[in-house]
């Protein structure tokens, strides 16, 4: 490995993912596009966490799916592991299931109400045939839940019969049955409440440490993202704006939305927080179905001059790590 | 200034097919004149039954409201007929909620939608009604308001629909503005908008508010005073400085050493709190919080201190003192 470039696992070039608009009931046909993601590139080293933040509608659930190709790709190229998510075969594919997981928001709707904590959990090896041997699937079960801070003793429950932060660790210890290396949490603690958060982030920690795991991790609560993550990634209506280490991008926003964002998120300690400077934002995220033209952010941009609303700002590694995709940031 | 709203010994009740939930134990709080007073807890702790109990606004049955008083301009709310509540609500009280797309009548303009409170409470005729309103949307940030009054709830984004319910409620000039969760939906940076926008009517106004919330950020931004609440019952009582810098209930101590900043380097791992909240369906013997405390007493587990002035202003519900003691 050269040590220039550290052991990437996940590699994502000029993904795009648009969804059509269509109209007519027996003929459809497309009369606009939701350029949800839009032309977006970024690496996910082996072993970190790379938080992926922006604000409802820019697009970063709908990037995480497409990386695992639960959305078929517009445009672009995905790798993970070395294998190419697009034009992988039937057998890469089963491959890369169980190689790449899932954790979704939402615990109640992620979970079938009529099925046991045992059939949820064991599901991915029953699919992948990895045990199928029944005693050593339920043993296998009681060894993720004990893995996630749940009981053996739960293997015949329902998920109604558990609160959402013990839901959501099922749904965790469903993802990790397959032994899988890279897992997309899409906003897994925001349905949470917050005594239970960092219980849910402290457990993803242990797991990431115990089995070498690589996270994307999607997220819009910002200081969980700073706690959390070794790099981070800001959305903007489907485009990323900049992608830089956690400290770095926090300490030194270069963009003028991450700027924005950042200065947005209250701080919970009343002394600190009236004396910080805020840039509010006036108005409001324009339609990803006719994004601006130029760069998407100049109708809000409180420094955005003339060429901003021409060109699409180029996206560049301005110093060592820390990319952005800004006319107005020098270097 | 004055006292403008006294709650004493408020109980109040869920009968439910599962049993009798009980979602406020006999709680006393009180907001003065243009105080900003914000209810913090989790979901379920009670925070907006305290409130919306006190207006009418709870379903009864399955709701109902044991016991306690509500003194507003000295009159007990809970006393009050349906009439005579809802001359009050929407002109003396007025109230924003989480979900400003629910709360919202989708079918009618937004115009109507605030000219209907100002024609029954102020009996404005149609057209200072229209100007009104239209002078209210400027206020709350909109541009070209007058032609936004033709508008419907769906024509608006998130923000804006919890703007333009900000112009409805404060139609009437109220003295008290209630705000459930208002920007629980919302992204952060308009979370920021409709904050700044809160506090500056606030200041021009003179109104007090009540902030229901669990973002203990927002609580930080804005709040005069705080009442923290679990399972039904207000923990602790502070000032907004007092309660971040020398939390006395651990609960709150608890609570806000958990949270992640973002304004801070990572030092160490998040300590969160173990466990999960209680059902609201058993009635707990002692202090509700004692099975996920760390500072619990043989004594906690079997009496529920009651809330007690610690310091002037103060009020705590622990038999264990945490404060750092000044």
């Amino acid at each position: 490995m050269n040590p220039q470039t550290p052991d990437m696992l996940v590699q994502v070039k000029g993904l795009k993912k648009y969804f059509p608009l269509t109209q007519g009931i027996l003929i459809q046909r497309a009369v606009g596009y939701v350029h949800a993601v839009d032309d977006i590139s970024f690496d996910i080293y082996r072993g970190e966490t790379l938080g992926l933040v922006g604000e409802s509608g820019c697009g970063k659930t709908t990037a995480g799916r497409t990386i695992l190709g639960l959305y078929p790709a517009t445009d672009g190229e995905i790798m993970i592991a070395g294998l190419n998510v697009r034009t992988a075969s039937g057998d890469q594919i089963r491959h890369l299931r169980q190689k790449a997981r899932m954790i979704f928001q939402d615990p109640y709707s992620s979970l079938n109400p009529r099925w046991t904590v045992s059939s949820i959990v064991s599901e991915p090896l029953r699919v992948h045939r990895l045990l199928v041997n029944e005693e050593q699937r339920i043993a296998r079960v009681r060894e993720l839940l004990e893995l996630v801070g749940l009981s053996g003793r739960y293997l015949n429950r329902f998920p109604h019969e558990f609160s959402g932060g013990q839901r959501q660790r099922i749904g965790i210890a469903r993802a990790l049955a397959s032994n899988p290396e890279f897992i997309v949490c899409d906003e897994p603690i925001s349905a949470l409440d917050v005594s239970i958060q960092a219980q849910i982030v402290n457990l993803l920690e242990d797991l990431q440490q115990r089995f070498g795991l690589t996270y994307l991790f999607i997220a819009h609560d910002l200081a969980m993202v700073r706690y959390l993550c070794s790099r981070v990634a800001v959305m903007y209506l489907g485009g990323m704006v900049e992608l830089a280490g956690g400290d770095d991008l926090y300490e030194n926003p270069l963009h003028p939305y991450t700027q924005a964002l950042l200065s947005a998120v209250p701080v919970p300690d009343p002394e600190q927080d009236r004396k910080r400077e805020r840039t509010i934002l006036s108005g409001e995220v324009p339609s990803p179905v006719d994004p601006p033209s130029g760069c998407r952010f100049h109708t809000r941009c409180p420094i955005a001059k003339e060429h901003c609303t021409q060109l699409v700002p180029e996206w560049r590694e301005v110093r060592p790590r820390h990319w952005v995709a800004c006319h107005e940031v020098a270097g | 200034m004055g006292r403008l709203l006294e709650v004493t010994d408020l109980q109040v009740c869920f009968n439910t097919p599962e049993g009798v939930v009980h979602a406020v134990n006999g709680i006393s709080y009180y907001l003065d004149e243009g105080e900003t007073l914000a209810i913090v807890g989790e979901s379920g702790c009670g925070k907006s039954v305290s409130v919306m109990s006190i207006l009418g606004l709870i379903p009864t049955p399955p709701g109902e409201i044991l016991s306690g008083q509500a003194h507003f301009h000295e009159q007990d709310l809970l006393q009050l007929s349906e009439r005579e509540l809802e001359r009050i609500r929407g002109a003396e009280i007025a109230m924003i909620f989480q979900d400003p797309m629910t709360s919202l009548n989708p079918v009618l303009t937004i115009g109507l939608q605030i000219t209907e409170s100002l024609m029954l409470h102020l009996h404005m005729d149609a057209e200072q009604a229209d100007q009104h309103a239209a002078e209210l949307l400027e206020l709350t940030g909109f541009s070209q308001a007058a032609k936004r009054l033709g508008d419907y709830p769906h024509q608006f984004s998130g923000g804006m629909r919890q703007r333009a319910m900000i112009a409805m409620a404060l139609g009437c000039s109220p003295s008290l503005l209630i705000a459930d969760e208002p920007t629980t939906a919302l992204d952060v940076t308009i979370q920021a908008q409709i904050v700044e926008l809160a506090l500056k009517l606030r200041d021009q106004l003179g109104m007090a508010i009540i902030w229901i919330t669990h973002d203990l950020g927002v609580v930080a931004r804005m709040a005069d005073r705080v009442l923290v609440m679990y399972a039904g019952f207000i923990m602790e009582e502070a000032s907004v400085f007092d309660l971040y810098k020398d939390p006395r209930h651990p609960y709150s101590l608890m609570l806000l050493s958990s949270l992640p900043r973002v304004d801070q380097r990572r030092s160490g791992k998040l300590r969160p709190i173990p466990g999960s909240p209680p059902s609201m369906l058993t009635e707990s013997k002692g202090c509700p919080f004692a099975p996920r405390c760390s500072y619990v007493i043989e004594t906690c587990r079997v009496t529920n201190p009651p809330l007690q002035e610690v310091a002037p202003g103060r009020r705590v519900a622990c038999w264990v003192d945490v404060g750092k003691g000044e």
